[in-house]
């Protein structure tokens, strides 16, 4: 980048703002994803929403790329700029701007920390749902960017469930408000879904309005373990079918719970094959019988022990242990790629069963946990990026898992995005219709293409994989 | 065209930092609402535990050229390892920075300043036990002849950095250090006491207060005379081969069978004692006996417990009402895990509520040498910690290793609060609780 484009971004925000040293650039060349790292121009902390917008005239001026990022959590590599340019961070826009009690809303910018707000809301006896893994660490902005999921979305949905308006700047500079404190509102096409998970690509959000719903005043979580993986997944289907809708049913096969008990010395059963941790929450009365039920029927199908959480200290430990499931099995091989495959959570069943059978097939080593309540799992290869001929065969194993998912109705990405991780496989799930339509709305919003260039839209598609029936 | 130092750098990098352990790290991101410098970097990643790991990992495979952001970086680490209990993958943190700093000073001669505390603290004092003794005996008769008074008041420190006056400004006024003679009584445990050399010089009162505390719940307390600096403050620094030596005298200086514990009272040195037996796996002379010395480690707060502290504790009457609150060893409890126990104590302590700090667990900016070499960010840090402390309003702020001390001491003159609360070791608090007569 010329000194003079450089100059131009100081004088918008202030020397100290822009970071454009070796060490910075590098730091900011990754995010969660294995294998993909490549180092920005420069990366710049804007303060406001009008900065942003002066950034972004610079950058559509010299067709810069522009990626934002929060706190690179990502699990698709869709924060890493893979085609350089300028990455935004969010660190000086993290205030709460209003809580409004009247309307049930919160008012924030987009670098606030995920757990911050649920704290902040919590304090005032209200509560937001959503709570990726990443909560203490990533930021409300990249959740919206991504429409994350966590443990909670069975019951309470997803981030897209409770934004209610948004601030964006569009690759333009224009600035775009989309909807508000409005319990009704279908004046025009509904923008805030549309851009609710556009993962950077198609504006930059520098104000969240999001809905808030009153704090449950009493929760509870149950545990069972099983001797089978097949056995906690008939449970979860068994669970929904008695029309229980719990806040959280989290599944973790017996090398997740191992490589939690390493982390967390917590006394989790090494030998279990598989965890089911069930919690509910809502009035006293309709806890302790639904916690009950979901017991009763775990036995009935056969778990080999179950337990109640005696405090919510240990129901947070248990929920701690389980958000730490992904890098917790990092500790088992140098590399760890995880997928994001979801279901319709009838076929859990079928799902987790294919997976054991997908990774005997390519000899490769497959942890799975997630959320199993909504079909949304986590199947985590252990490999070595080192190592070619197997990363080859990971490939294979994990493309397997996406058309399995998606010939019994699931999806390519529950919660992750697709970043440019998983561009190459959208058309399996979208087919050439979606993409034509999703590519045509890209090049009218961003047709100079600067807006986190190289993610959704692969650069090449994968052939389809042709997979048959019980193989 | 690669430079002569990049290569050498790179070469460095290669043979000293463990690629395995960088390995180890797949960037969730879990360590970074635990790093202080992250933190008071309003967020910089180059200031975090996964962008260190990254830099190591860059410099290893060529992709960053080695300049002064570079160094800046790994320079500006606390090795406070708070990241490694946050981290569900288990990367051995510590193990890398310490490595890294190896390769630096492999190839890059340090800075003068640097060089200058460098030399004086490492190869003089902390070496050799004698030596800094020596050099207390000279702080003694500069605070005793009435020069120090002198001193403050004409401003010589002024010629330092500004930490290092307010770290004078805080040091212990040292009393005459009396020779200790092993006691023989019949006792059922037996202790021996790893002193450490700032411990046992500059807060000599703290040891012998240690000692007698033992002593008063029934151990045998045995000093043995060999003993050397603990090699804590090398090893973080890129000297490890410096600290290994001490660690090799150490090992032979505590090697008697008959001690059921081997007993410190300083964090920092203790996470690095434990840690003997990892540094000296590969050493086939040293290997078994520092597993020997290592199980037996134990931090004077456990010791206490174990011998039955609370119960006296819960004893005693005290007609003062005031809070007392807990700053932790950033080693003590990383790398040790040991960070019940003293609370365990303090709220036993008579005529004291026990109240925490806000994010005690979070480095107070000392780390070692730090606040020396990185004054600024050791100062933001500290500032911090203070607002929490102000918050509080304790009489007693409770640390459990002599750097942490000074600096809370520091941080309590600095707000003006000298004359409300006082930073003290635990020993010392818990000995002024139990007022034992002597």
């Amino acid at each position: 980048m010329n000194e003079q484009t450089i100059n131009s971004f100081i004088e918008v925000v202030g020397k100290e703002n822009v970071k454009l040293s070796q060490a910075q650039l590098l730091a900011y060349s990754y995010d969660a994803t294995a294998n993909f790292q490549s180092k920005p121009d420069l990366v710049i902390s804007p303060n406001s929403t009008e900065e942003v917008v002066e950034i972004v005239k610079i950058c559509a001026s010299s067709k810069i790329p522009i990626i934002s990022r929060g706190s690179g959590t990502n699990l698709a590599a869709g924060t890493v700029p893979t085609q350089g340019g300028v990455v935004l961070l969010f660190n000086r826009m993290n205030d709460m701007l209003e809580l409004d009690e009247e309307n049930l809303t919160i008012t924030v910018q987009p670098g606030m920390i995920t757990q911050d707000l649920s704290t902040y809301v919590e304090q005032n006896g209200l509560f937001y749902p959503p709570d990726p893994s990443s909560m203490k660490i990533s930021t409300i902005g990249g959740n919206v960017s991504e429409n994350s999921g966590g443990l909670r979305g069975l019951k309470y949905g997803v981030t897209k469930d409770y934004v209610k308006a948004l601030t964006v700047v569009m690759p333009n500079g224009s600035v775009l408000k989309t909807g508000g404190k409005l319990a009704k509102d279908v004046a025009g096409y509904d923008m805030n879904s549309f851009l609710v998970g556009s993962e950077g690509t198609l504006g930059i959000i520098t104000e969240i309005t999001l809905k808030l719903i009153p704090l449950p005043i009493f929760k509870k979580t149950g545990i069972a373990y099983f001797n089978s993986l097949e056995d906690a997944a008939r449970t979860v289907s068994s669970i929904i079918a008695n029309k229980i809708i719990p806040v959280t049913l989290e599944f973790m096969d017996h090398g997740t719970i191992g490589a939690v008990e390493d982390f967390m010395n917590i006394g989790l059963p090494r030998d279990a094959e598989a965890m089911l941790l069930m919690e509910q929450d809502g009035d006293a009365e309709l806890v302790e019988r639904d916690i009950q039920k979901m017991i009763e029927i775990a036995v009935v199908q056969g778990a080999t022990s179950t337990s109640i959480a005696a405090s919510p200290e240990e129901a947070d430990v248990l929920k701690t242990g389980r958000r730490a499931a992904l890098s917790a099995l990092a500790r088992k091989r140098p590399t760890t790629i995880l997928e994001d495959a979801t279901v319709p959570r009838s076929e859990i069943a079928k799902m987790v069963k294919a997976i054991q059978e997908i990774a005997i097939k390519y000899d490769v080593q497959i942890s799975t946990f997630g959320h199993a309540g909504d079909g949304n799992l986590h199947p985590t290869c252990l490999t070595d990026v080192r190592d070619e001929e197997e990363m080859e065969r990971v490939e294979q194993a994990l493309a397997e898992i996406f058309e399995t998912a998606i010939l019994l109705g699931g999806t390519i990405t529950g919660e992750h995005g697709v970043g440019e991780m998983k561009a190459p496989y959208l058309e399996w799930k979208l087919g050439e219709s979606g993409i034509e339509l999703m590519k045509q709305i890209k090049q009218s919003i961003d047709p100079l293409n600067i807006m986190n260039p190289g993610k959704i839209f692969a650069k090449e598609k994968k052939k389809r994989l042709v997979v048959h029936n019980g193989q | 065209m690669v430079s002569e130092l990049q290569q050498r750098m790179q070469e460095s990098f290669r043979e000293h930092v463990n690629e395995e352990y960088i390995m180890d790290c797949m960037r969730c991101g879990f360590c970074l609402p635990a790093c202080p410098t992250y933190l008071a970097t309003n967020q910089d990643e180059t200031h975090s535990p996964r962008g260190r790991i990254a830099l190591m990992k860059a410099m290893r495979d060529g992709d960053v050229v080695w300049d002064g952001s570079v160094e800046d970086a790994f320079d500006m680490c606390l090795g406070c390892r708070a990241c490694e209990p946050a981290c569900p993958a288990g990367v051995q943190y510590g193990a890398l920075i310490e490595e890294t700093r190896v390769a630096i000073r492999e190839v890059k001669p340090i800075n003068m300043m640097e060089r200058v505390i460098r030399k004086t603290a490492f190869d003089g004092l902390f070496a050799d036990q004698n030596k800094m003794a020596t050099t207390v005996k000279l702080v003694q008769f500069y605070q005793k002849s009435g020069l120090q008074a002198v001193t403050r008041k004409i401003g010589f420190l002024n010629l330092f950095p500004p930490f290092m006056k307010e770290m004078e400004a805080v040091l212990p006024n040292i009393e005459k250090k009396q020779k200790r003679e092993s006691t023989l009584k019949p006792k059922t445990t037996k202790v021996a006491f790893f002193t450490g050399c700032l411990m046992d010089t500059l807060f000599q009162e703290t040891n012998r207060k240690t000692v007698e505390l033992l002593e008063w719940l029934g151990a045998e307390v045995v000093i043995p005379q060999e003993q050397q600096c603990c090699g804590a403050l090398h090893g973080h620094s890129g000297e490890l081969e410096k600290g290994l030596r001490n660690a090799r005298a150490n090992i032979d200086a505590f090697e008697s069978d008959d001690f059921d514990y081997i007993v410190n009272n300083a964090g920092g040195c203790g996470a690095f004692l434990s840690e003997y037996e990892k540094h000296l796996s590969s050493d086939d002379q040293y290997a078994q006996k520092s597993m020997n010395f290592s199980e037996k480690m134990i931090d004077i707060s456990s010791l206490l417990i174990r011998l039955g502290m609370n119960a006296r504790l819960k004893e005693m009457k005290s007609d003062e009402h005031s809070i007392v609150t807990y700053q932790d060893s950033c080693h003590l409890r990383n790398v040790n895990k040991v960070f019940l126990e003293p609370r365990s104590l303090l709220m036993d302590a008579p005529g004291f509520e026990y109240k925490e700090l806000i994010d005690a667990g979070s480095c107070c900016g000392s780390a070692g040498i730090y606040n020396l070499l990185q004054p600024e960010m050791a100062k933001r840090i500290l500032d911090t910690k203070m607002k929490g402390v102000r918050d509080l309003q304790p009489a007693k702020v409770v640390t459990s290793n002599p750097g942490c001390l000074m600096q809370m001491q520091v941080g309590i003159q600095r707000e003006g609060l000298e004359k409300e609360m006082q930073a003290i070791h635990i020993v010392d608090f818990l000995f002024d609780a139990i007022q034992i007569k002597h």
